[in-house]
């Protein structure tokens, strides 16, 4: 049986320049690197297959398996892309992993790229977090100093490059073929597939790309054993994960436990809702992930539970909302959010997200009518699965869940003539949230 | 070689460098006009001009591309871009009271720029989308630094102190530099402040304080738990 929180990807944060090589070596760092070298590639691979370790960017996509799609007879070179665009709303977990402890990133990345066979590889950051960067390029630089990074690694006779590339503002550049299209210098617009990054990603070559999180766990899982991993967490969903708290709990943050942790659980240890407040509507994994309710308090994160409950586990991007916050106003401004964040190369999505805020703003103006629930959903079923990526599929989420659980709210927006709360009520500073 | 006027050979010798540092030389493109704006304070045509030289490609192509990103500015930027998260987290935190106050405060609306006065730095203020803080909501963004927790009052108290020149720190972070001087970092020319600020915010360590205090590990054979495994 595992512990409440199983810090590992954490653990070294609150050690004083965890950032730094030294600080880093210091607990054992590195260590993953000479245990992989003794490894052949594929044992590697076979490790993070028997690990059960799915990916952690939000779909879970079992990572050891797309590893294992890698044409190894190909003859171009292959690629390894760490996808650190994290973007979602909501999610707040690798940009403290990569502030605090960089190296634990870099590490991962070597023995992930020697398992897949490349020479290559990027971190593909998002441009808005400076020091995020500065940090990733200050391992970099210190990991190459150290014989890390470069030419003949430890003595291996393995070669690797690691390019930190800073992006420059754009949601969809989170989908992973976008990221490439932006990583090769172009709008960051999805690309078709098939074919599969795995057969031709970067440079038309096999390609990896993974969330941080997912990389920055490999190491572990080669230091420790693929049964260490997979003896945390449920049947399907092994390991640890970082769930993201935020939102109106007493104390918002990151905490890491086993996969399968229930949100009554992780609100209890974060000290409870706000006080004199309660929860009235969460989404488990960020917001393109359904909004759930306090009825679903008690629904195991993993992958499976939160599926079957209707909504996606995603990024475990936490965001909790008590009875002071207005869901319309909520889900407004997440489908502003999808609305601009639109790449514009599909009709549905392009087109139907700016219906989507034309609807949505006439309703939450308390202008319109009840048929325009049935208009909103219409619009939503006229972009999910006909749009060409995820991102219009996330934008009907916050909605048909929203219109399911609170239609009467909705409702209410009419029969009031506009929005029947007080926005105050909801603010972190506010003396109502304050006092009570 | 046609050299547009404006870019000094420094900054030529500067977007050839990071062509060069990938496989394929387009691939440095975004990181260009990065630099680009580390120098012009916005993505200029002499810079589209320049980039699309160096990488062989047309101007269009890489006009598509600096206006798909919101980070690449065809108006002048200010000393300092102050960023509000107004995405649906913060704003209910409290996110949209500090846009809206930090608008009347400095007189400009969504994307604008304060005015050049002597003695003072201008500011261009933006509300912008989730910035990976959600825990630290409601959330400001210097330069892309990180200024948690915010309020009204702290904010208008960030931006005066910006205005006046006084050196501010963000909250999770260095010293501010000027938008232009993060632009070079954002290109790949480090600066030498990745040794300042915090390891983690306080919000970021929360669960680790709760596993620490309860004697809760991994098992894991690595680490600072060594030798705790069950």
């Amino acid at each position: 049986m595992s512990d409440t929180l199983t810090p590992v990807l954490t653990d070294n944060w609150d050690t004083e320049r965890a950032w730094t090589l030294a600080s880093y070596e210091e607990r054992g760092g590195y260590a993953a690197l000479d245990k992989a070298f003794a490894m052949a590639p594929d044992d590697v691979i076979n490790a993070v297959k028997e690990s059960g370790l799915r990916g952690r960017g939000g779909a879970g996509f079992p990572t050891g398996m797309k590893w294992g799609f890698i044409p190894q007879d190909n003859p171009k070179p292959k690629y390894l892309v760490v996808n650190a665009d994290e973007s979602e709303p909501g999610t707040c977990k690798d940009i403290p992993l990569m502030m605090a402890s960089p190296h634990t990133l870099v590490e991962g990345v070597i023995v992930s790229s020697y398992a897949i066979r490349a020479n290559t590889a990027f971190i593909y950051v998002r441009g808005e977090v400076l020091h995020v960067i500065r940090r990733l390029q200050r391992a970099v630089q210190e990991a190459y100093l150290a014989g890390h990074l470069g030419k003949n690694i430890h003595g291996s006779g393995y070669d690797l490059d690691l390019i930190v590339h800073a992006g420059a503002g754009a949601y969809i550049c989170g989908e992973e073929t976008a990221l490439l299209e932006g990583l090769e210098g172009r709008r960051g617009q999805p690309r078709l597939r098939p074919p599969f990054p795995a057969v031709a990603g970067l440079y038309a070559s096999p390609t990896v790309i993974n969330n941080v999180e997912s990389i920055a766990s490999v190491p572990s899982i080669i230091v420790n054993g693929p049964s260490w991993f997979a003896g945390m967490g449920t049947e399907k969903s092994n390991g640890y994960g970082i769930f993201s708290l935020s939102g109106h709990v007493s104390t918002p943050g990151q905490y890491e436990a086993p996969l399968g942790i229930t949100l009554r659980e992780l609100i209890d240890l974060a000290g409870g809702m706000r006080e004199g407040h309660e929860l009235k509507f969460w989404t488990p994994g960020g917001s393109s992930t359904p909004l759930l309710t306090p009825e679903h308090l008690d629904v195991p994160l993993d992958f499976e539970s939160v599926g079957a409950a209707g909504s996606m586990l995603g990024t475990r991007a936490l965001q909790l909302f008590d009875e002071t916050t207005c869901v319309v106003r909520a889900v407004l401004r997440w489908t502003e959010f999808y609305k601009h964040e639109s790449c514009g190369k599909c009709t549905p999505c392009r087109e139907g997200t700016w219906w989507l805020v034309q609807t949505l703003a006439k309703l939450e103006k308390g202008e319109g009518s009840e048929a325009d629930l049935d208009l909103l959903l219409d619009q939503c079923d006229n972009i999910l699965g006909r749009s060409f990526c995820a991102l219009g599929d996330g934008a009907t989420s916050p909605i048909s869940s929203s219109i399911q659980h609170f239609r009467d709210e909705y409702l209410a927006h009419l029969t009031h003539g506009g929005c029947p709360f007080d926005p105050a009520a909801s603010t972190a500073f506010s003396p109502v949230g304050a006092e009570a | 070689m046609s050299t547009p006027a404006k870019l000094d050979e420094k900054t030529w010798g500067e977007l050839r460098e990071i062509a060069a540092r990938y496989p394929e030389a387009r691939s440095g493109l975004l990181p260009m006009l990065h630099l680009v704006q580390s120098v012009e304070g916005r993505v200029t045509p002499e810079g589209i001009e320049a980039c699309a030289e160096i990488l062989g490609i047309s101007a269009a192509e890489v006009n598509g591309v600096a206006t798909f990103y919101t980070m690449y500015k065809r108006k002048p930027v200010g000393d300092y871009h102050v960023g509000v998260c107004t995405n649906t987290l913060c704003a209910v935190m409290g996110g949209d009271l500090i846009f809206e106050r930090l608008k009347e405060h400095l007189d400009v609306g969504n994307d604008e720029t304060t005015p050049e006065e002597d003695g003072r730095r201008s500011i261009t203020l933006e509300h912008i989308e989730c910035n990976a803080a959600c825990d630290y909501a409601p959330v400001m963004m210097v330069n892309w630094e990180f200024m948690d927790n915010q309020t009204p009052e702290s904010a208008v108290q960030v931006v005066d102190d910006l205005r006046a020149g006084a050196e501010v720190t963000s909250t999770r972070g260095p010293r501010l530099c000027t938008w232009r001087e993060a632009e070079r970092v954002l290109a790949g020319f480090p600066d030498d402040r990745a040794d300042e600020g915090p390891t983690a915010g306080p919000a970021s360590l929360a669960g680790l304080a709760i596993a620490r205090e309860n004697g809760w590990t991994s098992g894991a054979d690595a680490g600072s738990d060594k030798g705790e495994s069950k």
